[in-house]
């Protein structure tokens, strides 16, 4: 798993998707808020998705409340 | 399908015009798949082995011409017979050795399920480490050209941005590209297909030496 490591810290990469989707948002926007390749975010949203840090509403990406624990333990360090 | 020393190797090799194999594999970025890079261009090669010296040369070209390919919409992305952490580990070592940071996904595909997708096993040549393949992707997924050079041979990076580059030309001007083509050069104009077309060529405001031999400028367009 790319996005958390094994003591279950998420990545900077997967820090930056969780804040792209705080707010609901389609792929297009988190790509661009990120500034990472199309293709690091749609794997990356896909492992996020599948560990329950984010969830898919339509066409849209939401950060799940576990989602946000993990930023603000990550925010808090 | 047949093994040789823990190897399963295929003869199947896609073709060029064919949709390029899906696959979900293991990578120094993750979990990828193929269709993550859909909307991009892609350059997807095989090498040898981590830890040799004509891969690290390799690489170490790819790495410095990456910002390059991705100006022209391109991604780039390895694939060796080898295990994660060997990945992580020459990874690392180019960069402390040769100060360069290789910033593409290398895939893991210990038991050359995608290498064999794509044919780059070549048993003649090993029958245990792929061959230095490169598969041209386009953003539909369809492979656009392949190149396969042997174990001993390190690649020309600059001949496959060039590749690149002509495909995308002929690709926004129906046009093709000659010999040792450049981006900036002329271009050569399909063949007309009629008599009637030939001789209302020669009428054209085209470099011709005879109708079926036209070149033209992209500037006039």
């Amino acid at each position: 798993m790319a996005c958390i490591d094994k003591d279950g810290n998420i990545t900077r990469s997967a820090e930056l998707m969780l804040l792209a989707a705080v707010e609901p948002n389609d792929i297009e926007t988190i790509i661009r808020e990120c500034g990472l390749a199309p293709f690091r975010v749609r794997s990356g949203l896909r492992e996020l998705e599948k560990v329950g840090l984010i969830q898919m509403k339509g066409n849209l990406y939401q950060v799940t409340p576990m989602g946000i624990e993990k930023l603000e333990g990550k925010l808090s360090h | 399908m047949e093994t040789t020393n823990n190897v399963k190797t295929s003869s199947q090799i896609p073709r060029i015009g064919d949709k390029a194999p899906n696959f979900e594999a293991e990578s120094t970025f993750g979990p990828l798949q193929l269709e993550d890079f859909k909307g991009s261009w892609l350059v997807f090669f095989s090498h040898p082995a981590d830890f040799t010296p004509v891969c690290t040369t390799e690489f170490i070209e790819f790495a410095k011409n990456y910002e390059k390919l991705r100006k022209l919409n391109c991604e780039l992305l390895g694939l060796s017979i080898d295990s994660i952490f060997s990945h992580i580990s020459w990874v690392r070592n180019i960069e402390e050795k040769f100060g360069v940071k290789i910033p593409f996904p290398i895939i893991v595909d210990l038991d050359a399920s995608v290498a064999n997708l794509y044919g780059m096993i070549m048993p003649g040549d090993s029958n245990t480490e792929t061959s230095r393949c490169v598969f041209v992707i386009d953003p539909d997924g369809k492979i656009r050209a392949m190149i396969y050079y042997p174990l001993t041979t390190g690649r020309n990076i600059d001949e496959i941005i060039r590749l690149v580059q002509a495909l995308q030309t002929t690709d926004k001007h129906t046009v093709a590209t000659p010999a040792n083509w450049r981006p900036g050069e002329k271009v050569i104009v399909p063949p007309p297909r009629s008599q009637e077309a030939a001789q209302e060529r020669m009428n054209q405001d085209y470099d011709c030496v005879d109708w079926y031999f036209c070149k033209k400028s992209l500037e006039k367009d």
